[in-house]
């Protein structure tokens, strides 16, 4: 995965190639042509050439079509089918080569089996859901599960390409393990979560290799598009032989069936399966595991986002910006009573305080020693924290919530200034946290504590906006709070202190006005809520629980890699329609080539029609079968890669994608096949 | 091409743009108004109606029973004509003393009446008594139109209607909307225009033929008959049966210019106005717009090349010394060649039949606009219902493809479009070509097809193309120059009529009642507008894409080889 992940493979990996050429000829079969019928249809036809250019070598006729000209379209419609089996052959080998390195993670370990108390070493495949085993450092964990004992660091790596090792503790939203990621240090007790074969990584496994891959609900509506295209066509096609023989036109088998291939949309047809596997694959090197193609496809067309605050739209900690004098202070004292307060403070907030008064007022830390300062941490009970100082005079300071701090204040007789309220009222409008500082009975002033919103995230709420997708913050904040973050975030909505039940209640309005929710999360208690989602991308660093209600996870655990998501969601269906376009598109040039190169024979003065001038009916014939085949090569890079994927709205975007491949689809052949019948003709073929 | 020529053509589309809005607000009252017009008058007819129907609970219906209530209509109306032609020596107002009509013309006849196609094997003149012109056909000419309407009605609710939560299912009453097309629309506009129509000149007794002596001496027999009361529905309803063979090009069925011109109105005005009605059904009336701007590109384009294509001299009487002016053979010199060739092109877009002209002699470009008009599919502007619904399936199609294109699960009108609209879609779309392709294809090889034909060569085979092109879209004129008097062509046209009709009115049934109890998804920036010119331009190369790939090889041997061959001087 971490090589996959860092370095993009090349479209045609050499290594990658020779087993696709194999594969291409393997899925000659029957059975797996059956399965695509518009290239069925092509695979019939090249048998029924094959038949006829059998036929001609027995008994030779001189009045029907060249052998050369039999011969050389039965082959290319051979390779038409070729083609189309070495797309899919070359989408499948990428993700083989990756399941390959997975496999190679689920070796066979030894599992340290605790029953009634005491340890046994079993196989790990023996291990089932509800197993408790135990894993200390250096071990690799035998099976994916819950942290039910202890504490360790973990090195995760091997899924998520991540080198720095993480902590992975009983209770709480980090207890979920891995199977094949390795303990570090220390020793835990895991309960197994699932049996063998249903493993994160067996399901890994089996998508990449497009085991467990369904045709999505898009795919299948296509394919009934296609079906139905190529029926039509054949009753064309058909109908053309007893009409040509009203006419008096005799019409070589061979022809027919080009024109048939030529026609049914082979294109799109021979590309679709390709399409689809790639578009899996291409999510897992963004570090995505998606547990059904239905969900990826689903994304492309979410229209709500719902995201958690903290440590996707802010950073996980508060930081704080501006010391706020009371009337009457002077800013050194209350910067250098704010900066004592937080000497000992070693939470985020407390060093973001030191670093700020450093900063910005330039007052060195002090040594607290020299205060001979006792430091007083913060407690649930005083909601403060602060130091008790002896030298030079007994000093007490405290920082802390308004209101504990006011207690406090009172409490030793002080006064409280009215400013107090304006500027903490004023501080929590914009968003932040208000914290005052407290010397003694003395209020200080107080020090304005902000959430800091990640960089760069607005521009990503900007192009989730572009592309129609309404995001909304979910926090645990007050409504004033939330609204100004959302505000300086960008997000179009927010939930204000959201419980479980309230996103769960969100998710379900938004749903019943027929829209599309996505939503990430990784703890247990977000479990409801992504499983109600219609798209849940659950963190790689949740719980088990939230993992499984999900349909996607993130190994990155980087909950704004929903926009990738969703843009490979659309690619895959934009994709898909370009093609189709294209492929209908072609039919036109098609006809020109061919339709005259029937009939010319009887009926000369049709020659106007043969718009390419084209040199001979036969080049003509064969020149459209060619191109058929090979643009099926030639567009194998786009549908591995997917089509680009613009925020520009849908109306631009089907423009854009109507002029390049409606129009194009339209041009090139004539351009495409013009250009093989000036080869065939200089190499003499025709 | 001439400047008068165009401003006909001009004139006819300003007045058919002008009676849209106002037809289509008036139908959307009488379809899903709370109250409908003349409730004093109508109201109780309607009601006594509708108890006779057993629907007067007026009880909306699923798709499923919708669909029954039709196809159990349709056949018991055919049985019923079926015997009236077969028994209408044993009954009144026969004064010609006409006699049974032969079973295989009986059933082509009743089918072609019940699918809304009037094909006519016959002359009219010469084969059906009074009784059977009023009473059986005159009457599948109100009530088909009147159950396509209801069609295009079910199919526009399903699009349109915004489930509740507990979903939804029907798409309205068969028997409803029927009585209501019959008195409301068809009925009144029918008794007006008929009045009109007399004072041009146009017949309405129940006179025996008058046998007269012409300047030179012959005998000429002059056919007399009701007229004007089954010409107006002919055209109104998209019909196209003529009474007598001439059909409009006869002087007692369609006397002046401007008869003319108000006949073509009646094709296009309901199909027109339907677009409107689905643009306020679907509360936005951009979207019926686009729906009669896709139309009218169409149809413009068609009437251009028609237009264009009879203005070129005709090959075949090119040795005889005759200054030519465009091509007026088998032309009416009180219509010239714009007024015949708007006419074709009105009759074959809508699937309406009647005819001022002999397509039959029309230029081969000039035949080939009518022949494209219908393979498409009789979407511009169409048949009564028919027209709305079938552009409906096009849209269908349209916008799956550029639901793809922009990234997102297809939707219309905030609907998905899933795999089983596009299971439905296709079937509709795969009865052209299996009717139209497959029965030519087995006339062209067997004795009893070819035989029949007046023309050898490729207008032979555009005689046969053409005639089940228009028994399969359900428009009824002819090329002419074909015998399709014979059971083989009797039974084959019966089947495809029936097939172009009933086959596809089914799959359209079934996407209403698939479309009707989805949620509806807002709309929003990801979703790309169906109401603008981009999605017109899209929608009209949809349905060209659709049937000229379709229909383009077959076409080739025919029309568009016989241009060719013309240009070299080789006529058929």
């Amino acid at each position: 995965m971490s090589s996959a992940s860092s370095k993009p493979a090349s479209l045609f990996d050499a290594s990658l190639l020779k087993p696709a050429l194999v594969d291409s000829l393997r899925k000659l079969h029957p059975r797996d042509v059956a399965r695509n019928p518009v290239m069925f249809v092509v695979w019939a036809g090249s048998i029924l050439t094959t038949v006829l250019v059998v036929k001609d070598l027995v008994s030779p006729r001189t009045d029907g079509a060249p052998l050369w000209f039999t011969v050389s379209v039965t082959l290319w419609l051979w390779f038409t089918v070729l083609f189309a089996n070495f797309a899919e052959a070359v989408a499948e080998g990428r993700g083989k080569a990756q399941a390959g390195a997975l496999r190679k993670m689920r070796k066979d370990t030894t599992a340290r089996r605790l029953a009634n108390g005491v340890e046994e070493r079993v196989p790990a495949p023996d291990l089932r859901k509800g197993d408790l085993v135990v894993c200390e450092a250096g071990d690799l964990i035998p099976g994916d599960g819950e942290v039910v004992e202890g504490i360790a660091s973990v090195d995760e790596s091997a899924i998520t390409g991540e080198s720095a090792p993480v902590i992975r503790e009983s209770g709480g939203d980090r207890s979920a393990v891995t199977g094949g990621t390795k303990v570090l240090s220390d020793r835990i007790v895991v309960r197994i979560a699932v049996n063998p074969g249903e493993s994160f990584l067996d399901r890994m496994i089996g998508l990449v290799e497009g085991a467990a891959r369904q045709k999505t609900p898009n795919e299948v509506a296509l394919h009934i598009l296609l079906v139905g295209l190529t029926v039509v066509f054949l009753l064309a096609c058909v109908s053309l032989v007893p009409l040509a023989l009203y006419s008096g036109v005799p019409l070589s088998g061979t022809a027919v069936v080009a024109l048939l291939v030529c026609l049914i949309p082979t294109t799109i047809g021979g590309l679709l399966s390709a399409i689809g596997i790639a578009g899996m694959d291409r999510l897992l090197r963004k570090n995505v595991l998606a547990m059904s193609g239905r969900a990826v496809e689903a994304a492309g067309d979410v229209d709500t986002l719902l995201l958690d605050k903290t440590g996707t739209i802010t950073l996980g900690n508060r930081m704080a910006t501006e010391l706020l004098p009371m009337p009457g202070i002077r800013m050194e004292d209350l910067a250098e009573a704010a900066q004592l307060a937080s000497m000992a403070d070693e939470t985020p907030e407390g060093r973001s305080i030191v670093t700020l008064v450093k900063d910005t007022y330039k007052m060195r830390p002090r040594e607290l020693a020299a205060h001979h300062a006792t430091f007083v941490p913060f407690t649930a009970q005083t909601r403060m924290s602060g130091c008790d100082l002896s030298e030079p005079q007994p000093r007490s300071i405290r920082k802390g919530a308004v209101d504990a701090i006011v207690k406090h204040v009172q409490a030793q007789g002080g006064a409280v200034p009215a400013e107090l309220a304006t500027v903490s009222g004023r501080i929590g409008d914009a968003g932040g946290t208000p914290l005052a500082v407290a010397d003694g009975a003395r209020l200080l002033g107080i020090v304005h504590l902000k959430d800091v919103v990640k960089g760069g995230i607005k521009e990503r709420f900007d192009r989730f906006r572009a592309m129609g997708i309404r995001t909304v913050m979910i926090t645990g904040d007050n409504p004033r709070t939330a609204a100004a973050i959302a505000r300086e975030a960008g997000v179009d909505d927010f939930l204000a202190e959201a419980t479980p039940e309230a996103k769960l209640a969100l998710i379900r309005t938004e749903q019943g006005k027929g829209k599309l929710v996505a939503m990430t999360g990784d703890g247990t208690n977000d479990a409801p809520a992504l499983a109600q989602a219609d798209v849940g991308v659950a963190m790689n660093t949740g719980t088990q629980a939230a993992k499984e209600a999900g349909n996607m996870v993130d190994l990155d655990s980087n909950p704004t890699k929903l926009l990738e998501v969703v843009e490979v969601g659309k690619q895959l269906l934009m994709t898909r329609g370009t093609l189709t376009t294209f492929s209908i598109a072609n039919d036109v040039a098609k006809y020109f080539a061919i339709l005259p190169a029937l009939f010319m024979g009887v009926f000369p003065q049709i020659a106007p029609l043969n718009v390419m001038r084209l040199t001979s009916p036969f080049s003509a014939i064969l020149a459209a079968v060619i191109f058929n085949a090979l643009i099926i090569i030639a567009l194998i890079p786009l549908a591995l890669r997917g089509v680009r994927y613009r925020p520009l709205g849908a109306a631009a975007l089907l423009r854009r994608s109507l002029l390049i491949y409606g129009v194009g689809g339209v041009i090139v052949p004539f351009i495409g096949i013009k250009a093989i019948d000036v080869l065939l003709t200089t190499v003499g073929l025709a | 091409m001439t400047l008068i020529g165009w401003s006909q053509i001009l004139s006819f589309f300003a007045l058919l743009l002008v009676l849209t809005k106002p037809l289509g607000a008036y139908l959307f009252r009488v379809f899903e108004g709370d109250t409908q017009p003349l409730p004093r008058v109508l109201g109780p007819v309607e009601r006594v109606l509708l108890r006779l129907t057993g629907a007067a609970d007026r009880r909306e219906q699923t798709w499923l029973e919708y669909s029954g209530a039709l196809l159990a209509f349709s056949v018991v109306g055919m049985v019923i004509l079926y015997g009236l032609q077969r028994a209408q020596h044993l009954l009144p107002l026969n004064p010609q003393g006409l006699g049974a009509v032969g079973p295989e013309l009986a059933f082509n006849t009743a089918a072609s009446f019940v699918a809304n196609t009037n094909w006519q094997s016959y002359a009219g003149e010469s084969t059906m008594s009074y009784l059977t012109q009023m009473v059986g056909l005159a009457w599948q000419n109100f009530v088909s139109a009147a159950a396509g309407l209801g069609v295009a009605l079910a199919l526009a609710r399903g699009f349109t209607r915004r489930p509740g939560p507990e979903g939804a299912k029907t798409l309205g009453n068969f028997w409803v909307d029927v009585t209501r097309a019959t008195l409301y629309v068809l009925l009144p506009v029918s008794f007006v225009v008929a009045l009109f129509f007399v004072s041009q000149g146009m017949l309405q007794n129940f006179a025996p033929y008058h046998e007269l002596t012409t300047l030179e001496g012959a005998k000429q027999t002059l056919a007399m008959g009701p007229v004007a009361s089954q010409e107006v529905i002919k055209m109104l309803g998209t019909n196209g049966g003529g009474f007598f063979n001439a059909n409009s090009a006869h002087p007692f069925e369609n006397p002046t210019p401007l008869t003319n011109l108000v006949q073509m109105l009646l094709i296009f005005v309901i199909p027109a106005a339907l677009t409107y009605t689905y643009g306020k059904m679907a509360g936005d009336t951009k979207q019926g717009w686009v729906l009669f701007s896709a139309m009218s590109l169409l149809f413009f384009a068609g009437v251009a090349a028609a237009y264009a294509a009879e203005s070129q001299p005709n090959a075949a009487v090119a040795s005889a010394a005759v200054t030519q002016d465009g091509n007026m053979e088998g032309k009416e010199v009180r219509y010239g060649v714009p007024a015949s060739a708007l006419f074709a092109t009105v009759t074959t877009d809508a699937s309406c039949g009647a005819v001022n002209s002999m397509h039959d002699s029309f230029n081969p470009l000039g035949g080939l606009v009518p022949l494209v008009n219908m393979q498409l599919g009789e979407v511009i502007f169409g048949g009564v219902g028919a027209g709305l619904y079938g552009i409906l399936i096009m849209v269908v199609l349209a916008v799956f493809i550029a639901g793809l294109m922009v990234g997102r699960t297809p939707e219309y009108l905030g609907k998905k479009i899933e795999s089983r609209e596009m299971k439905l879609a296709m079937l509709y779309v795969l009865i052209f070509p299996l009717f139209i392709l497959g029965l030519s294809a087995v006339a062209a090889v067997i004795p009893q097809g070819v035989s029949s034909l007046n023309n050898a060569g490729p207008h032979g085979l555009t005689e046969l193309l053409y005639a089940f092109t228009s028994g399969t879209a359900n428009n009824g004129s002819a090329f002419a120059g074909l015998n399709a008097n014979t059971p083989f062509w009797n039974i084959s046209l019966g089947l495809a009529m029936l097939g172009g009709r009933f086959l596809m009115i089914v799959p359209a049934l079934a996407i209403a009642g698939s479309m009707v109890g989805k949620k509806v998804v807002p709309v929003g920036p990801g979703t790309f507008p169906t109401n603008g010119a981009l999605f017109t331009g899209l929608l009209v190369s949809v349905v060209l894409i659709v049937g000229a790939l379709t229909f383009f090889p077959a076409l080739s041997l025919g029309p568009i080889v016989e241009h060719f061959l013309a240009g070299a001087g080789k006529v058929y």
